[in-house]
């Protein structure tokens, strides 16, 4: 059968959101719109100490003073943030220890996603904390997790359990003011993750969370820490799917990575929330801050595959303060029909003998537009500093556009910086030497792409991999095999 | 307490009214590029585009803008600014005003004269009306400002199947005789059909007094032309330029643009190109050598609106002591130029560890078949080459000036006047502080 690169378009086009679906849980729901007496609310359903609220507070008054972004290359139509609904919560609490226990509506809802608890639990090790709609309502394997010292919980909970550690790590990679939409998560943040990794302790198991967006209306501020004691190592996922909506709904989440001394981070997502229907309807909005510091001889990698979201922004960043830090960035981005991505990252180097590696792959396709934003800083002190950065691009078609913006800054003599982009479409005479070998075309495009992304898709851990596979089918079915 | 730069413009553009023809319909031009200057003022370091280049400290100085005195200049004073091994036609401006005794103009099948002349004749109406501020931008606040005020400056036309006997240089000289002086110099070339020229500019200030040069260039090449441009910055520490330039192509035609920044306390170059045929070659390339407190911005700009053209992007840049180097250059290329072949590359050098290297080399494509890249890197000499030489008995210092300018290789093989590339590896040797030839 004869495939054609056309073909592949239309169906592309084509292809509907397959994970839609909308499930029916009660839900405890706060009023729309943001004002003090929503953030002092939202911290009281919480039962939060005097000094978070205050902290939240802190937040909303500097988010008052703000102004929203303007200078990435997307379109949107902004936010109203006095129509959104700032807290929801899967009403049937309190916490399970058990699978018997949980919604069964819920568990529904997991296996249409194909990530069944019963098979996570069975599934090599993962310890899964799932995130419905703010609030954690099922943490697996945290026994087997506590033996080791490792805490791993929803971050509500280690405000109330660890308040030190929150207290003294939580704002300090993105502060509250830090931009505008991670000072508006620090005001209102629902819930998210919270994981310590003790010294010298060597995670177990690739913990993972699973996020999703079930509320109509419902904006998603999810906070994430993720703490590394000295010569400590994890391996962090992070998934997302939502429901097939037609109303915009806003996500702006903030994830913070502190490693210290000596230890390592490994931090993998994959997110395909709704993108929007062919026709550039609906589709999440994804305003995300991401960060890491690594301490001296620390190592923080990041490690995505963006599928979804109407809109992306979002910037997993190293600050590579300690000596002889590592920050790696391995990203592939796809874009469909009408999204638009503007994504990257920040490698700043501050310490010694500081190495960056930055791998970047784009693939546009209908009428999406995909941008490369990236910035490598190496200050005056940070002398020995080494960064490779490369960003590829894939064109499908010429509706779609593929942009770079690598920013490069350097203020020592001693480091070494290469840059690298290509932009490109599938070549007719790579798919004609598939073809002259017994493969059709599309297989071929299939095989492409997947070369094309290998790189990338070779640092996603073993576990995540089926889930990376999936997400990239129905952004580009038929291409990948 | 000094004037505001900018309110100091807008005055001084009604004496300037005096001194023109305002019925003129260039006049109209002017009128309206003022207007956009007023409301917009400087660039400021908040715009993407000025994000590493500021003119504050520029605007504190009070420019005269229009020179008081006039000084004469001695040939024999100035004559090793010229490119005098070689003959070569000369328009000369001193202070901004055009010196008929050091110039060499002709009007011999190519015209190669005055802005002045050619806005104020009407035997060049037809043509002024058809390219002045055609290509230049009416967005852009310091271009706006230039075109405010332009009234002088080169005027250089080449008919069909013609070229000039020998190639052209534009040099602007400031004699110092204002304590600090601002000179807005606006050029226009146009090179018709299978026309052929070379283009040498240079900027030169003879005492430390104060320079704000703001130019503006327009460059308009017809099918199959050949335009060959080389922008040499070598002035005094105490001058800084804004050389603005614009050029559009048509189908086939070949505009290369060579720009060799050494000199000057801050400058800026805007070089834009814009494809507007098929089978279109343009090349940028610049060699950056600085030090000090220097500071140097490449910020190019290539846009690809028809299908199978290509673009060639070389920028090399050594950055010593306390200096600043930025690249930002844009590659732009439309849905429907398919078949673009677009190439981008900016290395440096970083010989201090109070240099800085800017650099943002950007990408926006929206055809699918296409083969665009860029490349950049910043680095130091390879320890082994410098091990070699110098295990050869070269001694460090002219071990580092040969592999320097041997970094250089890529721009300076393409400069295509010998005696000229033979004057800038002299500069490059002055500036690495050598005394070497380099034509090994």
């Amino acid at each position: 059968m004869a495939y054609t690169e056309e073909e592949l378009k239309k169906e592309l086009e084509t292809k509907e959101y397959e994970y839609g679906f909308y499930t029916d849980i009660e839900s405890d729901t706060l009023p729309k719109g943001l004002n003090e007496d929503i953030v002092i609310a939202i911290s009281k359903k919480k039962n939060e100490p005097g000094w978070m609220t205050a902290w939240r507070l802190q937040a909303f008054q500097a988010w008052k003073e703000m102004e929203e972004p303007e200078w990435a290359n997307v379109q949107y139509k902004k936010p109203d943030f006095q129509d959104i609904s700032y807290y929801s919560a899967p009403n049937k609490k309190p916490k399970y220890n058990s699978l018997d226990e949980v919604d069964p509506e819920l568990l529904e809802t997991f296996e249409k996603l194909g990530i069944s608890i019963e098979e996570q639990k069975k599934l090599a090790g993962v310890a899964v904390d799932i995130v419905m709609d703010s609030v954690s309502v099922a943490t697996t394997f945290k026994e087997t997790l506590a033996e080791k010292g490792i805490i791993f919980c929803s971050i509500s909970e280690a405000i109330q359990e660890h308040p030190e550690l929150v207290k003294k790590y939580l704002g300090t990679v993105v502060p509250q003011k830090d931009n505008f939409y991670a000072a508006l998560n620090s005001a209102v943040f629902s819930d998210g993750s919270f994981c310590y990794i003790p010294k010298g302790v060597r995670c177990p198991m690739e913990l993972s969370t699973y996020f999703r967006i079930n509320q109509a209306g419902t904006g998603q501020f999810e906070r994430t820490l993720v703490i590394a004691d000295e010569g400590s190592y994890v391996s962090y996922l992070e998934g997302c799917t939502a429901p097939s909506r037609d109303e915009n709904q806003l996500h702006a989440a903030v994830v913070e990575l502190i490693a210290l001394d000596n230890a390592e981070i490994k931090y993998s997502t994959v997110q395909n929330w709704f993108p929007g229907d062919k026709d550039g309807h609906g589709g999440v909005y994804n305003f995300v801050t991401k960060r890491g510091l690594c301490e001296k001889n620390a190592k923080i990698s990041w490690t995505q595959v963006e599928t979804g979201s109407a809109i992306t922004w979002k910037y997993p960043s190293c600050v590579l303060k300690g000596d002889n830090s590592i920050g790696e960035f391995y990203s592939i981005a796809v874009t469909n029909n009408y999204q638009q991505a503007d994504t990257g990252t920040k490698m700043i180097h501050l310490g010694k003998n500081t190495k960056s590696t930055i791998i970047s792959k784009g693939i546009s396709a209908g009428k999406s537009q995909n941008s490369y934003r990236g910035l490598v800083q190496v200050h005056s002190r940070a002398d020995n500093a080494r960064n490779f950065s490369q960003c590829d691009s894939l064109l499908m078609g010429n509706k779609c556009g593929a942009h770079t913006f690598p920013y490069i800054e350097a203020k020592n003599k001693s480091a070494q910086i290469e840059h690298e982009a290509t932009t490109s479409k599938i070549g007719e005479d790579q798919i004609f030497y598939c073809n002259q070998r017994g493969i059709d075309t599309e297989k071929a495009i299939a095989l492409i792409v997947n070369g094309f992304s290998k790189e990338v898709l070779n640092k996603l851990p073993m576990e995540f991999a089926v889930e990376a596979q999936k997400l990239l089918e129905i952004s580009l079915e038929g291409s990948v095999g | 307490m000094a004037i505001d730069l900018k309110e100091k413009l807008v005055s001084s553009f009604m004496a300037f009214e005096n001194k023109v023809n305002v019925d003129d319909p260039v006049h109209e031009i002017r009128l309206g590029a003022i207007k956009n200057f007023e409301s917009r003022g400087f660039p400021t370091s908040k715009e993407e585009a000025w994000k590493y280049t500021s003119l504050r400290k520029l605007q504190k100085t009070n420019f005269s803008v229009f020179p008081k005195k006039s000084k004469t200049l001695e040939y024999k004073e100035v004559k090793k600014y010229f490119l005098h091994e070689i003959d070569t036609y000369k328009i000369v401006f001193v202070d901004g005003v055009y010196s008929s005794y050091l110039s060499e103009t002709t009007h011999d099948g190519v015209d190669v004269c005055l802005m002045s002349s050619a806005l104020s004749k009407a035997m060049y109406r037809q043509l002024i009306d058809l390219y002045f501020n055609k290509v230049a931008s009416k967005e852009e606040q310091m271009t706006s400002l230039n075109t405010a005020f332009s009234r002088e400056g080169a005027y250089i036309y080449i008919p069909r199947n013609k070229a000039p006997l020998k190639p052209i240089e534009i040099i602007h000289f400031a004699t110092g005789t204002e304590a600090s002086l601002m000179l807005q110099p606006r050029n226009l070339i146009i090179a018709e059909e299978n026309a052929e020229l070379q283009i040498i500019e240079s900027h030169v200030s003879l005492t430390d007094n104060e320079i704000l040069t703001n130019a503006v260039t327009e460059i308009f090449a017809a099918e199959n032309a050949i335009v060959d441009f080389y922008k040499v910055q070598n002035d005094r520490h105490s001058s800084s330029l804004i050389d603005n330039t614009y050029i559009a192509q048509k189908s086939k035609s070949t505009v290369r643009v060579h720009t060799f920044s050494f000199g000057g306390k801050l400058t800026r170059n805007n070089l834009n190109f814009y494809q507007e045929g098929s089978h279109i070659d343009s090349t940028l390339k610049g060699v950056t050598i600085i030090g000090e407190k220097q500071h140097v911005d490449h910020h190019t700009l290539v846009h690809h609106q028809q299908p199978d053209s290509e673009s060639h992007q070389d920028y090399k840049g050594i950055y010593g002591e306390k200096s600043t180097g930025v690249f930002n250059g844009k590659i732009i290329v439309d849905e429907i130029a398919q078949k673009t072949n677009a190439f981008q590359q900016n290395n440096n050098i970083l010989i201090s560890d109070k240099a800085t290297i800017n650099t943002k080399p950007q990408l926006e494509i929206f055809a699918d078949d296409v083969k665009c890249s860029h490349g950049c890197t910043i680095g130091q000499l390879d320890d082994d080459a410098m091990f070699y030489l110098q295990s050869r008995g070269i001694p460090k210092k002219e071990a580092t000036a040969l592999l320097m300018y041997a970094f250089t290789d890529d721009v300076m093989s393409s400069v295509r006047i010998p005696e000229l590339k033979n004057r800038i590896n002299n500069l490059i040797a002055e500036k690495l502080g050598v005394k070497m030839g380099f034509d090994l």
